[in-house]
């Protein structure tokens, strides 16, 4: 039988993931300095989460940065994901959008660039499964692909600045925003106030929005403990530390505790993950001498930091260090803000009491609080009760028995992603048991 | 009052579980699938329906299959003349 014919091995100066804004930062540093330079991103269009494109027309401040990404000459290539590190400079990229692959090739790079953001960390409690009930950076992403939220109850809740923009961005959609829930005290917020008073760009931007929310009841140390609904959500019912609870008729929830950074193709190629970020030095250097990381993926700290970010890594992968130098200042600026952020909006333990028994915790695999309550780690969960062994592969049960258990995010294995069996092909060094590597096929 | 003619908006059709739709230009799957089956379109492990939870990809509550593929509705634009079909349309291999 004769192997389909291989195309020539791809071979790239600077490798790119992620298109988001300290992607597109990036690679339009690394292009424009004259190497070769190919940026990945597993969506349809380039924008990431926070300029994500509103029915297909870009976001107003990724604009400036798609036109300098077209003239740079770099090539932007979408519905690529990255699946798999066969070997250390190669990757695996199947390309297409969703489950199904219409191919997987290998890609070279002498230096590559992780951008690969963030999700939301997802908690559980009663209910949290009925349609309706969304993630908070979810329900705007699902707008923004065309959802009508006009004339709907939506009720905001979890923690975080996003819940702040998710309820604006409702509201000029024409949304009833019947409330904004944020889990952290009025007190951990005034702890802002300093941080705020150096970045006074943020004050004025905070503000602002907060004018816009006027007439949205907004509370602190409040969260959700049950939505109620037979097929779909109906009602949500909150709770504020005191004791006092209350229950709001709604169409749609948007909930989300907060962001989780995408650490796992960092960690499969090895590089060094701390407190759940990846670790990286002021040139967004990783432990591997030729793998830059930039952006929410090191740490949560919002759009100019990962901007900075993505331009130093991009600079500092082609070697123009004088200009990674100049860019510290601003680097450092907006790090001691984000971390500032992060304090304000740490979760309070009641979160860990909100599941009961038969609340579900592993989505992909329906496994429930109480199936996991003898489990000693996230190991001992997945081999007792197949929790995080779904389609998901963790990435929504992972964080939220991160915060229930303290079990730390378990080590991704490949492929990244669930692809078509005929396209994996199990690297030399993992494979338990020697196969014939079997060819790609190249029809779908 | 509004009485000039509103602009031409394109539209898309799209056939789901058998039914045609027509989807405004630029519009998610997803989005379009909340509309039409907000009780949820994907059933889990013990029969539940699902319906989207992060927009972004990674939860596959939003799972279907497109002209025949599998496909995460979130990650997928409506195309002119796209197939869809959910757990709870007609299976796989009925024509629309």
């Amino acid at each position: 039988m004769s192997a389909p014919s291989q195309p020539a091995p791809e071979r790239w100066s600077v490798v790119v993931v992620g298109a988001g804004p300290a992607g597109l930062a990036a690679t339009c540093e690394a292009s424009e300095a004259g190497h070769s330079t190919l940026l990945l991103d597993a969506n349809v269009a380039p924008g990431g989460q926070i300029w994500r494109p509103h029915r297909g027309q870009p976001a107003a401040h990724a604009r400036p940065w798609l036109a300098r990404l077209q003239a740079s000459g770099a090539e932007l290539r979408c519905g690529a994901r990255v699946v798999d590190v066969p070997s250390p400079n190669e990757l695996r990229v199947q390309q297409s959008s969703g489950l199904q692959s219409n191919g997987v090739q290998s890609v070279h790079f002498e230096n590559l660039i992780l951008a690969t953001g963030a999700s939301e960390r997802f908690l559980p409690f009663p209910g949290w499964t009925l349609p309706g009930v969304f993630g908070a950076g979810g329900l705007q992403a699902l707008v923004k692909g065309g959802l009508p939220v006009e004339g709907k109850r939506v009720l905001v809740a979890g923690s975080g600045p996003l819940l702040v923009a998710v309820a604006d961005a409702l509201r000029q959609r024409g949304a009833d925003v019947v409330g904004l829930a944020e889990q952290a005290s009025t007190g951990q917020l005034l702890g802002l106030a300093h941080a705020l008073l150096r970045q006074p760009r943020k004050l004025v931007q905070l503000m602002d929005l907060r004018r816009r929310l006027l007439g949205v009841p907004w509370r602190n140390s409040t969260w959700p403990v049950r939505a109620h609904g037979i097929d779909r959500l109906e009602a949500v019912k909150l709770r504020s530390s005191g004791g006092r609870s209350h229950t709001l008729a709604v169409d749609m929830l948007a909930c989300g505790f907060g962001l989780v950074p995408e650490t796992r193709l960092a960690q499969l190629l090895g590089c060094r993950v701390s407190s759940g970020k990846v670790a990286v030095d002021e040139s967004q250097r990783t432990s591997r001498p030729n793998v830059f990381c930039a952006g929410e993926s090191t740490g949560i700290g919002g759009v100019d930091l990962a901007l900075t970010e993505g331009r130093i890594a991009g600079l500092a992968a082609v070697g123009h260090v004088d200009a990674v130098v100049r860019l510290q200042t601003a680097r450092s600026s907006h790090r001691a803000f984000a971390d500032a952020l992060d304090h304000a909006f740490r979760l309070r333990p009641e979160l860990c009491d909100l599941p009961d028994g038969a609340t579900v915790v592993c989505r992909c695999e329906d496994v429930t609080w109480a199936a996991l309550q003898h489990a000693e780690d996230a190991r001992d969960a997945k081999l007792h009760s197949r929790c995080g062994m779904g389609s998901c592969q963790g990435r929504v049960c992972g964080p939220a028995v991160e915060t229930l258990r303290g079990w730390p995010l378990p080590v991704p294995r490949p492929p990244l992603f669930p692809i078509p069996a005929r396209f994996w092909r199990p690297s030399t060094e993992t494979s338990a048991s020697p196969c014939p590597s079997r060819e790609p096929q190249t029809s779908n | 009052m509004r009485h000039h003619k509103p602009p031409h908006v394109p539209a898309t059709r799209v056939w789901l579980d058998g039914e045609a739709l027509q989807v405004p230009e630029g519009s998610g799957l997803a989005a379009i699938l909340l509309r039409h089956r907000p009780a949820g379109w994907s059933r889990s492990v013990d029969g539940g329906l699902r319906a989207p939870l992060c927009g972004m990809g990674i939860c596959f509550e939003c799972r279907v299959t497109v002209d025949g593929k599998p496909r995460l509705a979130c990650m997928t634009p409506c195309r002119d003349g796209m197939t869809v079909q959910t757990d709870l349309g007609s299976s796989v291999g009925d024509t629309p």
